[in-house]
């Protein structure tokens, strides 16, 4: 009987010195972000999904067709076509398309891109309703990005 | 007293209980069939294979880089822990050296996974047992880990970071500063945590004597990591085979006394003490040099088998390669600790209250889609 009634003292304590721990985080500040309405900064480093890197000289991207990036990829999501043009040295990119449904986000890609054309965006909010607005077509992309 | 459903059925009557697939106990996608006898779960059977992905198949069918993503969709808690023994095993097979710059900071950033690991994997156990504050505290200090390999790896859970030859992105100052910064803020919180949850008595009541596992039964079924350790056996892969420059730390293995599941519980809670000791001398040991010796060409094994075997936060994790001169693998098994931390289930909870079944299996902190894989 005595150990019920040491039990009923030292439980209740217990739980007061819990509810002094929940009483401290009540009075400390607010960690808490509302995050549709205000966001935290991320970090240039995110690794969201690739996209062509415009170069300052030329204005225009710099992927020169090696394929190398769309051998890599261990989800087959990138699809590169290049062409040969009249009095342009090497192949044309007509085409670079990521399906990123498909993407496990694994990086060898831009490792393996000797011009380093692609790099990571800091996108992070991407929604949809169908599968095909996750199929970006990156050339349009960087011609957009004026 | 005869109750009416005693009359209808006789008095053994039992019935089938299924918890599971979507049970929110059973962290993921696991089944488990019980035969209850009123409250009493008489017999236990746990049904797999829901989120099966065939992770052991796709490896065959890529080169030895492509599996790296995968490595991190096993246990989605401890990536880094899994990309640490996916990338050790190539090393070892192909010889490749890897900068000691880089060794330092995969054992700074695993261990930081494990403790993240840790705190979700207490976080959501008290849960289990109906507290929902603690787990709110444990995220509170978690995003500051997920916040820093954000800033390095680029991703905050299945972390893709870790190459043959080294790591992607090499660390700064301002990970290093946010790092012990860590380290201070954690022993300070852990406390609280004694506070709020190890000393209280309804926790207490609810864990001790739950699910005792012996030495003797954790010995039969193979079980590893804070579960094993939670039974007495002082056993850690990164002591009795330490790999990367883990023989150069000096840390403890915290184990248990009865095995139950307190003990289980306060084993996890003193590895976080024990794993900000060993961030804390690679960050003061931490050499200068090169993050990454690249290899120069398509990586290519020689035919036959290599193992290789870290300590993931739930245990031993082996993998095992056999290789066939090719640039992919011919059979790649992986041993996850979850499939055998799961295994004494049946044994471990027969006679057991419902309730105190959830507080037996969340205890193990299993991670399914790492058991199925």
């Amino acid at each position: 009987m005595s150990g019920y009634f040491s039990e009923l003292i030292t439980g209740s304590k217990s739980l007061l010195v819990g509810l002094g721990v929940t009483f401290k985080a009540l009075i400390s500040p607010v960690v808490t972000v509302q995050y549709p309405r205000e966001k935290i900064d991320v970090t240039s480093a995110v690794r969201g999904h690739i996209d062509l890197v415009k170069d300052e000289a030329t204005g225009t991207h710099r992927c020169m067709v090696c394929l190398s990036c769309m051998k890599v990829c261990p989800c087959q999501c990138i699809t590169v076509q290049g062409e040969k043009r009249e009095g342009v040295k090497g192949k044309v990119l007509t085409l670079f398309a990521l399906d990123f449904t498909k993407c496990s986000l694994c990086g060898l890609c831009v490792e393996s891109c000797k011009p380093k054309a692609i790099d990571f965006s800091n996108e992070y909010e991407l929604a949809g309703f169908t599968r095909d607005e996750f199929v970006f077509d990156l050339l349009k992309r960087v011609k957009e990005r004026a | 007293m005869v109750t009416k459903l005693e009359k209808i059925a006789g008095p053994k009557h039992r019935f089938l209980l299924n918890m599971g697939p979507q049970h929110p106990s059973t962290h993921g996608v696991l089944r488990i069939v019980l035969e209850m006898d009123g409250e009493y779960a008489m017999a236990i059977d746990p049904v797999l294979g829901y989120g099966h992905r065939m992770h052991e198949k796709m490896a065959e069918g890529r080169p030895y880089n492509g599996f790296y993503p995968n490595t991190g969709r096993m246990d989605y808690l401890g990536a880094i822990l899994f990309s640490h023994g996916y990338v050790g095993l190539l090393e070892r097979m192909s010889g490749a050296e890897v900068p000691e710059r880089a060794e330092f900071i995969r054992v700074i950033t695993a261990e930081l996974n494990r403790i993240s690991s840790h705190l979700v994997g207490i976080g959501a156990y008290v849960l289990d047992l109906g507290a929902f504050t603690p787990i709110l505290y444990a995220f509170d200090d978690r995003e500051m880990i997920l916040d820093m390999l954000e800033a390095i790896t680029g991703s905050r859970l299945t972390y893709c970071y870790f190459r043959v030859g080294g790591v992607t992105k090499d660390i700064d100052d301002t990970f290093i500063r946010r790092a012990r910064a860590f380290i201070d803020r954690m022993r300070s919180r852990l406390p609280m945590y004694k506070d709020l949850v190890t000393d209280n008595l309804i926790f207490l009541k609810r864990t001790k004597g739950i699910g005792i596992i012996d030495r003797d039964m954790a010995a039969r079924y193979g079980i590893t990591g804070p579960v094993l350790r939670g039974s007495g056996i002082s056993y850690d892969v990164r002591k009795s085979e330490p790999y990367s420059v883990y023989d150069r730390f000096d840390f403890d293995i915290p184990v248990g006394e009865n095995g139950d599941s307190f003990d289980r519980y306060v084993v996890r809670m003193e590895e976080i003490a024990q794993s900000l000791r060993i961030i804390e001398q690679a960050l003061d040991a931490l050499p200068d040099g090169p993050v990454m010796v690249k290899p120069k060409k398509k990586l290519k094994l020689a035919a036959g088998g290599c193992n290789y075997t870290v300590e993931a936060a739930r245990g031993s994790l082996s993998y095992y390669l056999v290789g066939d001169g090719s640039d992919t693998p011919y059979r790649l098994k992986i041993r996850v600790p979850s499939y055998s931390n799961l295994s004494p289930l049946p044994e471990l909870c027969k006679g057991m209250l419902l309730s105190d079944l959830v507080t037996a299996m969340g205890s193990l902190d299993l991670v399914i889609p790492e058991i199925d894989r």
